[in-house]
């Protein structure tokens, strides 16, 4: 120990407040930050989803219960209900937060920064300062988004895409496309900042920092899902970020970029500028990065299922390779489908089936993951943990809105479905039914890890039950109310006759997701209540292999107090794979080794 | 593979191993940057038949005396890592001091053309000719800001470095030469073409 003291230049932890918690470089504290941050926007995010639902089961009716203080405040009228032009700043800010605010920095933020260093059996990440800017400057992006709630004409309502020109021309298009919309835009481009400044930070880290031993394939499927969605972040995040500085400058110089000539407001005056833009263009350059953000929305996720099917399964991962290939196939081919969100813009059939096909193919890659799962849990002995129920639920809800996903892929069904509750039932099911739930599974299953002590696990099961009955419950449906013709992003569906008979689906959706809400602060309460008063948990309480597991919990600030050696990979359970060591072999355990390694 | 000679390598030699393999990745996004410009560009003007041609409405002499201007401070950058590897502190300096006067160079010169366009009534909001040549000048001059400030500090921080560790001074000289290829192209795109 002394004589590596020597060799290694090992720096003290920080004793201030200020640098235990505040400018820290720990990865640990600053997956933390990221975390309870986005917990923050997730509470929000979700209360601004329960307005919505409130809204689109009884139109105009005032908020119950809380609906008298929020009088004239935000998106409310005089009676406390919601205004019309406000129900598109709550659904503009419900996708904005929920997948840049929450799901981006739970997955890549948090995750990302707690496992990557401790897979890769490193001290911390390669650039721990540069982590911290990330951080810092994630922050105050999510403060301006935060702001810009107390404009005077409230957030931007142009959808979470912005698409011109209702993103461009300003309050007197709609309120929110002001102010709103310029700070909007600014927390954007931040995020993305911080986003490039996070993936290339990770890549580096997995690419120079793994432990000796450590090949590629050897790598944690959650971190080889962490290292292609760090390539995604750091190619494609650049493009949004100029998106943003052109819509800005449209806004701010008075250039044209994203408008056309002669559009017209209301009356015979013209808007004021110079014209000669495309809207498209925006559309073009906004889904080049968007589609790759899908990914990064889910592939994290894919990793983490992949983790814990292997450990509560007790077998290898079935088709390791295989996994890794398809992830790899997954972000090449997620470079070339955007178009697939612009079918109805009038592009030429021609290039409208290239992208058709191209989207098709994603299924292959997807198919093999899905199989691969199965495969793993096949003539299996499953323990039902509350991470596991999660883990499989992800797996059951991906099936769905992965299969809905190809459907509408289709050009003809898309004419007839797009921008209908459709596609709402499909984002959902692929980023809440699937990442969501894999993001609780992470939680539960790592919270030993973070904070030392372990869940309760009865309140975890009663979470995930009626967290997975009140999501089914609620977006089901809406399968057919797309399928109805149901528009997404209408205030008052009781305006049309042909929606008429749909409102009691639309109420019955409104108490599930109230139920899922509800749901929700089981979880929070279970959660900050085992920070606290959680038993305390043993170094490897799920006797999993990744190196994380090798050190005590929660983590020391070095992480390792010698960095591992690794033998061999993530995945050697059941006891034919564990040379009589019980039915796991920890990554660090020499191969001739008897029994484990004392976790420290 | 890689591991076996990354452990062979010193700690020391490992950071500036990360250290560039990083500045790398930066270039790649910040080339991304540039390219969702370009892409919006070459969109606009290609789908406008009539469309101006740049060197009847810019000032192409001038942007072709700050071609060169950079491309001189490309070739300072290149001495001033020479420099450092034979361990010419005092030379060192130089080359990056010259690095960021002719940086400025650059940004004064730009200065006195865009006074010369607002002076004529030429704005970003103009149309879009003149909204895309402002932009994309605007960004990569707000570049050449940033690399003259990192210049400026690495030069004064120029007794540090040695043969031994110069790893910043070659991180500014990557950045440096990605900021001048930018105007290669930015160049004959927007004032010949
Ligand atoms: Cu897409």
């Amino acid at each position: 120990m002394s004589a590596y003291e020597h060799a290694e230049h090992i720096h003290a932890p920080p004793t201030t407040f200020f640098y235990k918690y505040v400018w820290s470089t720990d990865h640990k504290v600053i997956a933390k930050q990221y975390l309870f941050t986005a917990f923050f926007f997730l509470a929000l995010g979700g209360l601004l989803a329960m307005v919505i639902r409130w809204q689109l089961a009884y139109p105009f009716e005032p908020l119950p219960l809380i609906g008298s203080l929020l009088k004239n405040t935000f998106v409310f009228d005089s009676a406390g209900s919601v205004r019309p032009e406000g129900f598109n700043q709550l659904v503009t800010m419900h996708g904005t937060i929920m997948i840049f605010f929450v799901i981006i920095p739970i997955l890549v933020g948090a995750f990302g920064n707690f496992l990557i260093p401790l897979h890769v059996g490193a001290r911390d990440v390669a650039f721990p300062i540069l982590n911290a800017l990330s951080y810092w400057l994630f922050l105050p992006a999510g403060v301006i988004l935060f702001a810009s709630f107390f404009v005077h004409e409230g957030p931007a309502a142009a959808g979470w895409t912005a698409y011109p020109p209702l993103s461009d021309l300003g309050p007197a298009a709609t309120p929110g496309s002001g102010t709103g919309q310029v700070l909007w835009l600014v927390a954007i481009f931040l995020l993305g900042f911080s986003s490039i400044l996070g993936g290339l930070n990770f890549l580096t880290t997995i690419i120079k920092m793994r432990a000796p031993g450590l090949t590629w394939s050897r790598l944690p499927l959650v971190t080889w899902a962490q290292f292609v969605t760090a390539i995604f972040q750091t190619l494609a995040t650049p493009v949004l970020a100029s998106a943003t500085v052109m819509l800005l400058s449209d806004k701010l110089l008075g250039t044209s970029l994203f408008l056309p000539a002669g559009i017209h407001l209301t009356g015979d005056e013209p808007v004021a500028a110079t014209g000669g833009g495309h809207p498209l263009l925006w559309q073009h350059i906004f889904w080049f990065y968007s589609h790759p953000a899908v990914y990064i929305l889910i592939l994290p996720g894919m990793g983490i299922a992949s983790d814990l099917i292997a450990t509560f399964a007790r077998k290898p991962i079935f088709g390791y390779t295989a996994m890794v290939t398809s992830l790899v196939g997954i972000m090449g081919l997620g470079f070339i489908v955007w178009g697939h969100h612009m079918f109805m813009s009038g592009m030429s059939p021609a290039v409208g089936m290239a992208f058709m096909t191209s989207t098709m193919l994603i299924a292959l890659p997807s198919g093999v993951k899905v199989f691969n799962w199965l495969g793993t849990l096949w003539n299996s002995s499953i323990r039902f943990t509350v991470p596991m129920l999660h883990a499989l639920s992800f797996v059951a809800l991906f099936i769905i809105g992965g299969l809905s996903g190809i459907y509408m892929a289709a050009t003809p069904v898309d004419i007839f479905i797009h921008d209908t509750y459709y596609i709402v039932a499909h984002f959902h099911y692929v980023v809440f039914g699937g990442t969501l739930f894999a993001v609780f599974g992470g939680l539960t299953f790592w919270f030993p890890k973070m904070f030392g002590r372990e869940m309760n696990r009865k309140w975890g099961f009663v979470h995930w039950l009626l967290t997975f009955v009140g999501f089914n419950a609620a977006f089901f449906p809406m399968h057919f109310l797309g399928e109805a013709g149901h528009m997404r992003r209408i205030s008052t569906p009781t305006e049309y006759d042909f929606l008429g008979h749909l409102q009691p689906m639309n109420e019955w959706i409104s108490w599930s997701a109230f139920l899922l809400g509800a749901a929700q602060l089981i979880f929070l309460v279970n959660f900050f209540g085992s920070m606290g008063k959680g038993r305390k948990s043993e170094a490897n309480p799920w006797k999993s292999n990744t190196l994380e597991w090798s050190t005590a919990s929660p983590v020391p600030f070095h992480n390792f107090d010698r960095i591992p050696t690794v033998y061999r990979g993530p995945y050697e359970y059941s006891s034919s794979a564990a040379d009589g060591r019980g039915d796991w072999a920890p990554q660090d355990a020499p191969p001739d080794g008897r029994g484990h390694p004392a976790a420290h | 593979m890689t591991t076996a000679t990354a452990h062979a390598l010193s700690e020391h030699e490992q950071k500036v191993d990360r250290a560039k393999l990083g500045m790398w990745m930066f270039l790649g996004s910040e080339v991304m940057f540039f390219t969702g410009f370009l892409a919006a560009y070459i969109a606009l003007r290609m789908s406008d038949p009539a469309w101006p041609s740049g060197h009847g409405r810019l000032n192409w002499p001038l942007a072709a005396a700050n071609t060169v201007v950079l491309i001189v401070s490309s070739f300072t950058m290149a001495l001033g890592v020479n420099a450092a590897q034979r361990n010419l502190t005092q030379r060192l300096r130089l080359c990056l001091g010259a690095t960021a006067l002719l940086g400025l160079v650059f940004l004064v010169v730009k200065a006195i053309e865009y006074n010369d366009k607002f002076h004529h009534g030429h704005y970003p909001s103009t149309d879009l000719f003149y909204g895309t040549y402002f932009l994309l000048t605007g960004f990569h001059g707000l570049h050449v800001l940033g690399g003259v400030i990192a210049l400026t500090i690495t030069a004064g921080m120029a007794n540090r470095f040695s043969s031994k560790w110069f790893a910043p001074v070659e991180n500014v000289g990557l950045y440096w030469h990605f900021v001048d290829i930018v105007w290669i192209f930015l160049f004959p795109t927007l004032y010949l073409l």
